[in-house]
């Protein structure tokens, strides 16, 4: 099997304190994988170095083959790795449409009415598309989770990243988002989520690891998370 | 189209005023207000679009300064050609510059740029060709016909200087570019991870503002025929640059330009009609207001008013 991302061993140290511990993992293209872990345990460190907003101490990260972890962000994600913020970060100077532009100019190289057509295209598939003129300093949680969301998809990534695009949201906008997510992956594309709303990533996920203290602790499918004790002691301390 | 028929007419004052004014004294201070223009649209490229605060305005100034003295008392060299030579060494160290200190963020950066000028001055007060710390007297040649003065030649000079500048920036904040470095500031990690080359774009903004920074610094020797390091490094450049489009407003062009306009004119008045150390005084002082007040600047309160005007247009159908 060939991997699209491929991360093994790898060990990420802020001074004295060890955000992750040889951690390896392998997605396969197509997959659905979920990503949980109490705070603190090195999910979101861990994206950081995929998406390469953080370098990696040791160990290698490959995304479709190619050996990806001295490369900057930027590159990271033309060459298809895309991802949302845990907070969302909007360019909250700019409409909601405009945000879009970023990525579709340049990740998708679009000239600016290709851009504006590729934005408003996905903006309507997001449900958006009433926003596309307000500023985005302007929109309610659920519509920025929406516009993080919808700025990763202008990206064109193979391997979206969602870090906690769900969190803080109500049941039925829950149920929404994972029906983007969804979709999104029923046309190809390969999803990691990272999440703290334990019915949502297990519901989602086909395959699912747990960190604590940036080791993974344990990996299979989300019946076999849910029965095994250590992710229990993790989360419940017991 | 809008902003073309504006250069025109911008051209046409300029044009009208040069041949219409007497008083050799309004294109003394004109110059002035009109550099002023050049530096705060520079400034406001890097520090307005893309959110990078820089007090180094007088080393590129100052470096465009010295190029042009140089090059003039090695070799006479034509005025336009000590433009493009002060351009493009201040557009160099702006590059070198920017690889350097363009990975610092915020306050960090700004403290960078400051080291900078201090470095640039010391280096042109040791520099015994360039006259030193006791400066160097430049003879100015004649004025090229159709000019009659020197200075009013400067003057002309300076104003399709400030229409480039003008036209330049404003080219960057419409294009792709601009709104690389808008994403820049308002967050530079998501800038990245939507395929940013941030550094890239951040290096990119620093060489032209530095550029035309240097290329505005160029007739300085000319204008006063004379040039030393201390007032030509000295930090009111750098205030006068930052103040103008925070003044005016840094998110759209025009907001530099009016700052510089409204904030230069003052100061000229100032200082001839009160004293010259109060005009250092007017412009911390209008700093803090608009600070304070109008975090957006003329342009923003201009937008503001204009909203609500046609909000209420709407309530009152």
């Amino acid at each position: 099997m060939t991997a699209l991302l491929q991360v093994n061993n790898v060990s990420k140290r802020f001074g004295g304190f060890t955000a992750l511990d040889g951690v390896s993992v392998s997605i396969a293209p197509g997959e659905r994988f979920g990503l949980i872990g109490p705070n603190g345990s090195g999910k979101t460190t861990l994206i950081n170095c995929v998406s390469g907003l953080l370098w990696n101490d040791s160990g290698s990260i490959h995304f479709d083959g190619r050996e990806i972890s001295r490369l900057p962000a930027y590159k990271r994600t033309r060459g298809g790795i895309a991802r949302t913020f845990q907070v969302p970060r909007p360019f909250s100077s700019m409409p909601v449409l405009e945000n879009l532009l970023v990525p579709c100019q340049y990740v998708v190289q679009a000239g600016e009415a290709e851009a504006r057509s590729l934005a408003m295209d996905i903006l309507g598939r997001i449900g958006l598309a009433g926003k596309a003129d307000t500023p985005s300093n302007q929109l309610s949680q659920v519509e920025l989770r929406k516009l993080e969301l919808a700025r990763a998809m202008a990206a064109r990534p193979r391997l979206l990243i969602s870090d906690e695009a769900m969190a803080g949201l109500a049941g039925a906008e829950v149920d929404e988002v994972l029906g983007i997510l969804f979709k999104l992956n029923e046309s190809g594309i390969t999803i990691i989520m990272i999440e703290h709303i334990m019915q949502a990533v297990m519901r989602f996920s086909q395959r699912v690891i747990c960190l604590d203290a940036g080791r993974i602790i344990c990996e299979g499918t989300p019946k076999d998370i849910v029965a095994n004790l250590d992710v229990q002691r993790a989360y419940l301390g017991a | 189209m809008r902003f073309w028929l504006g250069t025109a007419i911008a051209a046409a004052a300029l044009a009208t005023v040069a041949g219409t004014v007497k008083y050799e004294y309004f294109f003394f201070a004109g110059y002035t207000v009109l550099m002023f223009v050049v530096l705060a649209t520079a400034w406001n490229i890097l520090g307005g679009y893309a959110g990078y605060v820089n007090f180094g305005t007088p080393a590129f100034f100052g470096l465009g300064a010295y190029t042009a003295a140089v090059l003039y008392k090695a070799t006479a060299l034509p005025l336009a050609l000590q433009i493009a030579a002060a351009a493009t060494m201040a557009g160099l160290l702006g590059l070198a510059a920017g690889l350097l200190t363009l990975r610092l963020r915020g306050i960090f950066f700004a403290i960078a740029t400051i080291a900078l000028v201090v470095i640039m001055e010391t280096v042109f007060i040791n520099w015994r060709y360039a006259g030193g710390a006791t400066g160097l007297q430049l003879l100015r040649p004649a004025p090229i016909p159709p000019f009659e003065s020197y200075t009013k030649m400067l003057f002309v000079v300076m104003g399709v200087m400030a229409i480039a500048a003008v036209a330049i920036a404003r080219y960057i904040e419409r294009s792709w570019v601009g709104r690389g470095l808008r994403a820049i500031r308002d967050s530079e990690e998501a800038a990245e991870a939507n395929g940013v080359p941030t550094l890239r774009l951040k290096v990119f903004a620093c060489v032209v503002s530095g550029a035309l920074m240097g290329a505005a610094g160029a007739p300085m020797p000319m204008y006063l025929s004379f040039i030393e390091p201390a007032s030509t490094f000295n930090l009111n450049y750098a205030v006068g640059a930052l103040a103008s489009p925070m003044i005016g407003g840094t998110a759209h062009w025009a907001g530099p330009v009016i700052g510089a306009m409204l904030l230069a004119s003052l100061q000229q008045i100032v200082t001839v009609t009160v004293s010259n150390e109060i005009n250092v005084l007017l412009v911390g002082v209008l700093l803090v207001i608009f600070i304070v007040a109008a975090p957006e600047g003329i342009i923003g309160l201009a937008q503001k008013l204009r909203r609500k005007l046609a909000s209420r247009r709407k309530a009152a159908r």
